[in-house]
């Protein structure tokens, strides 16, 4: 009987204020959207951050004839300083953060840079001499790049120690960048969306003010009383965060994983799965703000 | 079942205090007339009753409850042993007769079989067994009273309150409202009725208490509207 008469007044509450309902829904659906795209940009970047910095490892570079720097003497390292180097990265406090070391000789260099940037003008001028010898050490892990490059960066015959994740973190700063500007516009219209529930429901109250009097009056309970009006509520905001969950999940099948993936094939786009981890997180989020906004909205109206 | 303790009720923007020192008991199965102009505190004093205000001073208990110990949450739960009845009905004018009367035990939470039983009963004494499909814009006014009543009285509580009941009926009309109210009494209700009626009052030759600005003139067991001419006291506030 109570559950039948709670969902009647739900029924008759969202009726009577169609319009405000639909702005309700479409306001929480835009919010929802936009904590869903920031949520999965964190996401991409993580992801890529995963991707690029397992890949990245750190060149140390050897001084070529015309270099001159602390450590360079305008002559070419020698194979002993670059065995001494070598030797460093072996020995027994450094080894543990060295998963692999590899040596590129000038010629190898060329190619790697002939096949890069060949057909440019800078390819014009390079050649085989022009190139500096090499060592690519993977670090272990992406945080161990960092005691590498201050083993080694001081030792004679080096010319430079570059660490290829500082290349990447401008790219990442870029999305983090994106996806805080998109968490600011969500916050934004997530307030927007809780004075509009807010709102709602107070209008939705005040339609049935006769009737709440009346309940108050023959002893309904509080929680029979504000029930309905949460009910309206979360029933709105959950209308709108089922289309934000639909919209993200849309937009990362369609959109990155149908258009944008085969496009880029050496970037690791978010999948399906990890939108299908963000929609439920937006329902929980879109039902929990509208259950409080709406609670918090009812109670004037609960006063003894 | 009501007694009131040196109750004042005084509200923080006007100067003098709606009630001042009222010390009353009424119990049970009693019909008690509440008469005064208006403005002399009736309707506060019911409102105090329903636990709708609370004394600024005194203890009031209702039904073996210090209203002021009960918690807010508490309040519903009380109200259900009180049926009240105002001037202007409070119906909901989108529901039938049958429907006005079933909300109230609908809210509080009674059973369908309960209802379908407990709301023909009550229209029956009410004497609106034949109009339970009605909705409230198509009865006179005696008739949208007596739904009214049928809500307060159909959970059977000890007390019933009324807020000049007859306020809006004719004269003929509201001595149907009172027969109904007499006979309520009669079957173990205390009732509670404030009224500026005079001929109501006299009619029914009931406990009076009479207000005036907050304070109880007088508090008679037979008494009328107005105070007793033979009453001296009466003669020398006159003269006076």
């Amino acid at each position: 009987m109570r559950i039948q008469l709670i969902s009647q007044e739900v029924w008759n509450g969202l009726r009577r204020n169609l319009s405000v309902v639909v702005s309700v829904i479409l306001v929480t659906f835009i919010s929802l959207s936009f904590v869903g795209a920031a949520i999965l940009l964190q996401m991409q970047i993580n992801q890529m951050k995963g991707f690029w910095y397992d890949r990245a490892q750190v060149g140390i570079y050897f001084c070529g004839p015309v270099d001159a720097t602390e450590t360079c003497t305008q002559t070419a390292a020698t194979a002993e300083q670059v065995q001494a180097v070598r030797d460093v990265l072996e020995s027994g406090a450094i080894a543990p953060y060295v998963s692999n070391v590899e040596f590129e000789d000038r010629e190898l260099a060329y190619e790697n840079f002939m096949e890069q940037f060949g057909g440019t003008a800078s390819a014009e001028f390079a050649s085989p001499e022009t190139m500096n010898e090499a060592l690519w050490v993977g670090p272990s892990s992406p945080a161990d790049a960092d005691l590498i490059r201050e083993a080694t960066s001081a030792l004679p015959g080096v010319l430079e120690v570059r660490d290829q994740q500082a290349l990447l973190e401008p790219i990442f700063q870029v999305l983090n960048t994106a996806s805080l500007a998109a968490i600011g516009v969500a916050v934004l219209m997530l307030v927007a969306a809780v004075l509009l529930i807010s709102t709602t429901i107070r209008l939705s109250a005040f339609s049935r003010k006769r009737e709440l009097g009346i309940m108050r009056l023959v002893g309904a309970s509080n929680r029979f009383i504000q029930t309905p009006f949460i009910i309206e509520g979360v029933v709105a905001a959950l209308l709108g965060a089922v289309l934000a969950a639909g919209a993200v999940i849309a937009i990362v099948h369609f959109f990155l994983q149908g258009y944008v993936a085969p496009m880029l094939q050496t970037i690791a786009i978010v999948t399906l799965d990890d939108a299908l981890v963000v929609a439920p997180v937006l329902v929980g989020i879109g039902v929990l703000f509208a259950g409080v906004a709406a609670a918090v909205a009812i109670r004037r109206y609960l006063k003894i | 079942m009501i007694r009131f303790d040196e109750v004042s009720k005084t509200y923080s923007r006007k100067a003098r205090p709606a009630l001042e020192r009222v010390s009353l008991e009424i119990l049970k199965g009693e019909f008690v007339f509440l008469v005064g102009a208006s403005g002399s505190g009736k309707s506060t004093l019911i409102r105090m009753v329903l636990r709708e205000e609370v004394p600024t001073g005194g203890e009031v208990h209702v039904l073996g409850q210090r209203l002021k110990a009960l918690p807010n949450r508490r309040v519903p739960f009380f109200r259900r042993n009180l049926g009240v009845v105002f001037q202007d009905f409070r119906l909901l004018h989108n529901k039938t007769v049958y429907e006005n009367v079933a909300f109230t035990l609908q809210v509080i939470g009674k059973s369908r079989g309960f209802i379908s039983e407990a709301v023909p009963d009550v229209l029956k004494v009410v004497g609106l067994a034949g109009k339970a499909s009605r909705l409230p814009h198509e009865l006179s006014g005696g008739e949208q009273q007596r739904v009214a009543i049928a809500r307060a009285v159909v959970n059977r509580p000890p007390i019933l309150l009324a807020d000049e009941p007859t306020g809006n009926l004719d004269p003929s009309t509201s001595a149907g409202i009172m027969a109904l109210l007499a006979r309520i009494n009669e079957g173990g209700t205390t009732v509670v009725m404030a009224t500026h009626e005079a001929s109501i009052v006299d009619e029914l030759q009931k406990r009076v208490v009479e207000l005036d600005a907050g304070v109880i003139m007088r508090d008679e067991a037979h008494g009328s509207y107005k105070r007793h001419l033979a009453d001296p006291a009466f003669d020398e506030e006159e003269i006076a």
